[in-house]
């Protein structure tokens, strides 16, 4: 196996926010104590509710954030608090793939234009060579006939097809690790496949490294090897991916996996159990297990007491549960 | 045909654009008995909010184009004027919660006096036998009585969507078209909204329309299911032969794409994207993306009846 190529350590990001006119601080733990492994070639999903903290997590983990403790390690190298100028090649050897890529494509661009940006951006000055790894990128990402789409706008294009953009633009430097925060959440059911197999072989082809954000449990079944549900700021289950969907164990995920349907007529008919109740609110989380007040599990005087610890139930299978502690 | 609740002939809506006509509801027909829940599904612009604003009559005012037959009871609702539409039949007998629903709530007025709006404009009521029924509207889906007194800005998306569903339930319609009503939520707010649907659905005969591009979602309601592909209906079946077997080439694209958590399968996708709807091709609409496309779907298929008022659009299915 060798060497990790990301090894992130109880990351944590908190925002700080005011409260109030002249109010005192106080902190948004947006991301708290997440630790996880990516190795080189592989994907793993981070899946979780929204406002759980995926992004934050995502962009922290690029150092679009500065960490508020912890530590990333990417390729051997110790970046938890590299200055900007120092994070260059870091910034090359990482991609980005962000939610709503609507908004994200600038529309007086041509296409060519959007993918010469990070370029120039990163002193390729060749003319030649900008238009070499255009064209490539276009290739990867099958936008071809490439003379087709080259002088278009991003208007001119459907929703997969600007979404095939957007990764392009984030993996026309070939970087080792990509983040891609809900590529297809916006899209189609069959656009998403086609894109989610894009990524896939982007992976399997050009040996990339994938972290993969989604709210959409079912997609990570096809399409990552590793999985890690996320909840109120914390990772409370991983494990290998069907392992995991085979044996969940955090009531969580066992709630996530109870109430997703595949499409069966039977549905109508069952009433479903859904925990009650909403994600805690992340500047004043619940004391113990963050889950606890929709618990079905619930244990009084442990579960709302101390945070559980994070156990390795089986092989490399991590439950952040009281029962398993 | 008698004793269906909603039936559905022919019904057709254009828009009129600087471009020209967008077709997006084209000759579409289905049927509902009492109690009985349709879904409609399909990607994307194929026209699925289109066909509920001409079910409601609630359309823009480019609409250049709308005909076709709506039996309601019997009565065929395209014979009603605006007025009578309005006084007998939009609310009070069909209720609609529109796409994205969730932003028209004003964040700043309490709940209550939202949701009886309508019953003191429309229907004359005073406002505390309005409030009774606002209350009562909020316990049949589970919600406690005093969020009248709250204000949106407090609430969750999912208790938005359920304020919103209450409100469409308040004056008891017969029938209910939600237009995807979870699809901006969480998985488990999503599951919690489909128990309470499924949970009145068919009570007091209430049938409903239930609009979704989620496949799997769809079959948490449906009885019935319409498969809408660039403004027409191509396959309208039962949902016990549907999900297991569909019939026209597009549902049956349309099922390989989606994933599903509890077997095992090979994922694919329909490569390309639908034809544009304001020149739409003469022949099946499909047949530029169909794998099992012959000489044929250069020609509008016809409508080949399965049983009953089940049909799939297609030439593969016509007997020679
Ligand atoms: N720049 C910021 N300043 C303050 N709070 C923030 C900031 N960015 C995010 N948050 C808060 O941090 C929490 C996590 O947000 P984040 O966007 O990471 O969640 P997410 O899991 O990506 O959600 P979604 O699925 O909706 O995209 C939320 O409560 C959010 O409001
Ligand atoms: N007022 C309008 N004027 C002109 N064209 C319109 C108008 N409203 C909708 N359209 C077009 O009609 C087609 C069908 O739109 P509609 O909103 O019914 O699709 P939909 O199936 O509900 O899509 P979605 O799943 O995205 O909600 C689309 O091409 C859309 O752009
Ligand atoms: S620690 Fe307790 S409350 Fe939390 S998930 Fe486990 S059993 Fe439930
Ligand atoms: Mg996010
Ligand atoms: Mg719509």
């Amino acid at each position: 196996m060798g060497a990790p190529l990301l090894l992130v350590e109880n990351l944590k990001k908190y925002f700080e926010i005011r409260k109030g006119f002249l109010g005192k601080k106080v902190y948004l733990r947006a991301v708290d104590g997440v630790s996880l492994t990516l190795a080189r070639g592989e994907t793993i999903a981070i899946v979780g509710e929204s406002g759980c903290g995926k992004t934050t997590l995502g962009k922290t983990i690029l150092r679009l954030y500065e960490p508020t403790d912890g530590r990333i390690i990417f390729d051997g190298r110790d970046i938890t608090h590299l200055k900007w100028k120092d994070l260059k090649w870091y910034r090359c050897e990482t991609g980005l793939v962000q939610q709503d890529p609507f908004g994200a494509l600038p529309p007086f661009m041509t296409v060519r234009r959007i993918l010469e940006e990070p370029l120039i951006i990163n002193g390729i000055k060749s003319k030649r060579e900008r238009e070499e790894k255009v064209y490539r990128a276009l290739e990867r990402v099958k936008l071809t006939p490439i003379e087709d789409f080259i002088n278009k706008y991003p208007h001119m294009l459907s929703g997969g097809q600007q979404q095939r953009l957007v990764i392009a633009r984030a993996t026309i430097l070939e970087p080792k690790m990509v983040v891609a925060d809900e590529p297809v959440s916006m899209l189609d059911a069959s656009v998403r496949i086609e894109i989610l197999k894009l990524l896939q072989e982007l992976q399997y082809k050009y040996n990339q490294s994938i972290i993969y954000i989604t709210h959409d449990l079912s997609t990570t079944k096809y399409f990552s090897e590793r999985i890690y549900i996320m909840y109120a700021a914390q990772i409370i289950e991983s494990a290998g991916t069907s392992e995991l969907l085979q044996n969940p164990m955090h009531p969580y995920t066992k709630a996530l996996l109870n109430v997703i349907p595949d499409p069966d007529p039977n549905n109508r008919f069952i009433i479903k159990d859904v925990p009650a109740g909403e994600p805690p609110n992340l500047m004043s989380p619940p004391l113990g297990c963050r889950f606890h007040p929709r618990c079905p599990n619930f244990m009084k005087g442990v579960c709302d007491v101390k945070e559980p610890p994070t156990i390795e139930v089986t092989k490399d299978h991590y439950v952040m549960c009281w029962l398993y502690g | 045909m008698s004793g269906e609740h909603l039936s559905v002939r022919n019904l057709t809506m254009y828009y009129r654009t600087i471009k020209g006509e967008v077709k997006a509801v084209v000759n579409v027909s289905f049927s509902l008995f009492k109690g009985e829940t349709v879904a409609i599904i399909g990607e994307s612009g194929c026209g699925k909010s289109s066909l509920a604003k001409a079910i409601i009559r609630l359309m823009p005012r480019n609409v250049s184009v709308y005909r076709g037959i709506i039996l309601f009871n019997g009565i065929n609702l395209m014979d009603l004027n605006e007025e009578e539409f309005r006084r007998k039949i939009r609310w009070s007998k069909i209720a609609y919660v529109p796409q994205a629903a969730l932003n028209s709530l004003n964040p700043v007025v309490k709940v209550g006096e939202q949701m009886i709006e309508p019953l003191i404009l429309t229907y004359k009521m005073s406002k505390r036998e309005a409030l009774e029924k606002a209350a009562e509207a909020l316990r049949r889906i589970g919600i406690n009585e005093s969020f009248i007194d709250r204000y949106p800005f407090e609430l969750s998306g999912g208790m938005k969507q359920r304020i919103i569903i209450a409100t469409a339930l308040l004056i008891n319609p017969e029938l209910v078209i939600l237009d995807e009503p979870t699809s901006s939520l969480d998985v488990l707010t999503q599951a919690n909204i489909m128990n309470i649907l499924k949970s009145i659905k068919g009570e007091r005969g209430l049938s409903m329309i239930f609009i979704t591009h989620d496949i799997s979602l769809s079959s948490e309601l449906a009885d019935k299911v319409a498969v809408m592909y660039a403004g027409q209906i191509v396959e309208f079946n039962a949902a016990e032969k549907f999900y297991s077997d569909p019939k026209h080439p597009y549902s049956q694209k349309l099922m390989e794409s989606v994933p599903t958590l509890r077997t095992d399968k090979k994922l694919g996708f329909i490569p390309g994207s639908p034809p544009s709807l304001l020149d739409p091709p003469k022949g099946c609409r499909f047949a530029e993306r169909c794998p099992l496309a012959f000489s044929r779907c250069s020609e509008d298929p016809p409508t080949i009846y399965l049983n009953g008022d089940f049909y799939v659009k297609c030439w593969l299915y016509a007997k020679e």
